[in-house]
């Protein structure tokens, strides 16, 4: 098999990672020693992504075409016909890139965060088998692959949340992350069915190609936007990501923050021609997203756990990138959850690092506690700034990666407005969601890094190591100078905007570039926008320096029993335990079970019963005697003749 | 020998009454060496019904069933007897009726 480079590319980001995870796994399991060689456990880790990482980068500079790799055929039946096939073209490959290069950081960092865990040749296993499955998932070709890929990272993501089973809270949350994903799951296996009956196979080209009628394409697209709203968190089946903070932090980065979370969008993005066909679902997407965006930055408000804000901030962009996907802007979609990844796992491994600073002081209940923070910025200073750094990148501060990315999103957003009035509520909702980022961030920032120190003083935290430091510097860098690929429409005539030049081919853009945005009009939203993230930023600073956690208090005064609600994250769990578990489990407990233990139990048990009669009487005819044997066959020798000769 | 010419009928008398030999004997002896012999016995009527058929059809395919049975009985003898010598060893004895452990 001759395979060119870059095929060679796309065949090792499937088989090192695998490789990786099959080797440090099974190695660790065996052999009691290795388990304790953390640097060679964590070097094999890292080169299995970092090498393909580089791979892909040299196919990127070197790109002249999309191109296919198949490994095998996995099964042919009628015309379905599923082979091991894995295709870069724009789109995967700077998916591709994302996964692996911010993957090959954390990995890195990891080593770092892990040290001493008992679990951590485990963990690198799973880290490994996680980047194997989106790999999967990212440069599938066909539904098929791709789906092995979407289950395989719910698997791993499982696995990751409840690393420390030993919790059983933890094992709680990992729980719930996989049965709120089955269900997007179950929804995503009825497309396919659905795809498959009317095209006949399931390969990309020919899904995106397919020739629906409308109905058709509109249950299609709903069906797959309810498959994204679990893995990406969106509502109704946001729940799961909050709690799946449970896991380690490096996994919060990498799973729950940068990669898996954005495969609905990844998937959307690829799929774009059907969502077109269904003009209706793009705007069910865009008021889901909205609402989710607005809701968990609400929330996000109110919550005093490090991770659980950027939980709820994560959802919350995710909202918009899916804003994005429901105004046609795909382009701007994906550049926001590149972006995104840059300074959410930046912001996601300074958690970390802040967690761990605390942790080791031994002297705070709760690491995870802003309210014991305050004042970290003395003793990490390089922690400090990144996070900062992050901070105002996420918070949409001009020049920052994130200012490009969510000012173009809301653009689209405005100017589809044209076209649907609704989407002018989407943008207004973004647009205050935007303010509220900046505010909540900051808030965090703040809380964290500045003002007196409120954790006892008999102990200081310190920073920590290099081996962590260094890929938050790395993911910093990229966070200030990640949003230059796609600076805005109006420069230029979108000429500037690298992104969508390379984009263009394989996602259909409808966004911006279809209405006749005018260039003041958009000058005007990008003043706007920066406005609100410098307004935000700047008012929660102040306050929260004037005010320190007496900040939290007013807010709660001034709000009231609004405040109540955002604290208690609106009482989805409450919500969900009494409209579903409550009356299935009333169900199971008054029908489900009478029927299973009466009628399915009563018939196994009946047939196993008559059984044992008949057996009691029939072996009667076991005498032990050979005599009776013989005679018995004899006799049946005698009837068969007779049945031959008079028969 | 005048008054005694044998033909196939009675050859085949010879036979049938041999293998009702057998059979009643595999049936009522419990000694398992005398069941072995009856089973031989039968084995044998049906050899000499088989040649005599053989002979009477001019087929030789007859005769060489006989062959095969033959082979077969030998090899069954062999295996047969070693069970019994192996019974014995551990019984004392080659009563069949005391063969019954594996019933219920």
């Amino acid at each position: 098999m001759n395979y060119s480079f870059a095929e060679w590319a796309g065949i090792l980001c499937i088989l090192l990672p695998l490789a990786g995870a099959a080797l440090i796994g099974l190695t660790g399991l065996f052999n009691e020693a290795f388990r304790r060689k953390e640097k060679l456990i964590g070097a094999i880790a890292t080169a299995a992504v970092a090498i393909p990482f580089l791979s892909l980068l040299v196919t990127f500079l070197q790109y002249e075409g999309g191109i296919k790799a198949t490994l095998f055929s996995w099964m042919t039946s009628g015309t379905l016909e599923v082979n091991f096939t894995y295709h870069l073209d724009e789109l995967s490959l700077l998916m591709g890139m994302i996964v692996t290069g911010v993957g090959a950081l954390i990995h890195i960092y990891s080593i770092g965060y892990m040290h001493g865990d008992k679990g951590f040749y485990k963990f690198f296993a799973y880290l490994n088998l996680f980047i194997f499955s989106m790999n999967n998932l990212i440069l599938g070709d066909n539904m098929v692959v791709m789906f092995l890929g979407w289950e395989g990272v719910g698997v791993c993501s499982y696995l990751l949340i409840g690393f420390w089973y030993e919790d059983m809270a933890k094992s709680v949350a990992a729980q719930k992350a996989f049965v709120a994903n089955r269900i997007g799951d179950f929804a995503m296996l009825i497309a396919m069915f659905l795809i498959f009956t009317h095209v006949g196979n399931l390969n990309f080209d020919s899904v995106t190609a397919g020739d629906y009628s409308s109905n058709t394409s509109y249950w299609i697209a709903l069906l797959i936007f309810i498959a994204a709203t679990g893995k990406s968190a969106q509502i109704p089946l946001f729940v799961w990501l909050p709690d799946a903070m449970a896991g380690p932090t490096p996994v919060s980065a990498l799973i729950h923050a940068a990669t898996m979370v954005t495969s609905g969008i990844y998937l959307i993005a690829r799929m774009a021609p059907i969502f077109e066909m269904a003009p209706g679902v793009l705007m069910i997407i865009g008021v889901v997203a909205a609402l989710t965006a607005i809701v968990a930055a609400l929330i996000a408000i109110a919550q005093n756990d490090i991770k659980k804000v950027l939980a709820y901030s994560t959802v919350s962009q995710l909202g918009f990138m899916f804003m994005a996907l429901s105004a046609g802007a795909y382009t701007a979609a994906i550049f926001h959850v590149m972006t995104h990844a840059f300074f959410k796992a930046c912001l996601f491994l300074g958690s970390g690092s802040v967690i761990h600073g605390m942790e080791h002081m031994h002297t705070v209940e709760d690491p995870q506690d802003i309210r014991t923070m305050g004042g970290l910025r003395k003793y990490m200073p390089s922690t400090a700034k990144t996070f900062w750094i992050s901070t105002l990148a996420i918070a949409g501060i001009p020049l920052f990666a994130g200012f490009f990315s969510k000012d173009e999103i809301l653009s689209s957003v405005f100017f589809k407005g044209s076209e649907e009035a609704i989407y002018y509520l989407v943008w207004g909702i973004g647009a205050f969601t935007a303010l509220l980022t900046a505010f909540y961030m900051t808030r965090l920032s703040y809380l964290t890094f500045e003002g007196k120190e409120r954790f006892p003083d008999t102990k200081t935290p310190h920073e920590s190591p290099s081996l962590m430091t260094i890929p938050l510097w790395i993911l910093a860098a990229l966070a200030v100078v990640g949003g230059f690929v796609g600076l805005p429409y109006v420069i230029n005539h979108g000429e500037a905007h690298l992104l969508n030049h390379w984009l263009k081919e394989a996602t259909i853009e409808t966004g911006i570039f279809g209405t006749e945005a005018t260039p003041g009009m958009e000058w005007f939203l990008i003043a706007l926008s920066s406005v609100i993230a410098i307004l935000g930023v700047l008012f929660a600073r102040n306050f929260y320096r004037k005010h320190a956690l007496q900040g939290d208090t007013l807010i709660a005064n001034r709000l009231g029993g609004f405040y109540e609600a955002m604290k208690g994250k609106f009482y989805f769990d409450e919500l969900y335990q009494v409209i579903l578990i409550k009356p299935f489990e009333w169900l199971s407990e008054r029908f489900v079970r009478r029927f299973d233990e009466g009628v399915i139990d009563g018939a196994v048990n009946g047939s196993a019963s008559i059984m044992t009669l008949a057996g009691d009487w029939m072996r009667k005819l076991q005498t032990g005697i050979i005599s009776h044997y013989s005679l018995l066959v004899s006799l049946g020798v005698v009837l068969m003749l007779a049945y031959l000769i008079f028969g | 020998m005048e008054f005694f010419e044998p033909n196939a009928f009675t050859y085949l008398m010879v036979s049938v009454i041999m293998f009702a030999l057998g059979t009643v004997g595999v049936m009522i002896r419990r000694n398992a060496i005398v069941v072995f012999m009856c089973i031989e016995l039968m084995l044998n009527a049906v050899n000499l019904a088989l040649v005599t058929f053989s002979n009477m059809y001019d087929d030789d395919a007859g005769m060489l069933f006989v062959f095969f049975v033959m082979c077969v009985a030998a090899a069954e003898a062999v295996v047969g007897l070693a069970i019994i010598i192996s019974l014995f060893r551990n019984k004392l004895d080659v009563d069949i009726n005391q063969m019954n452990i594996f019933k219920w």
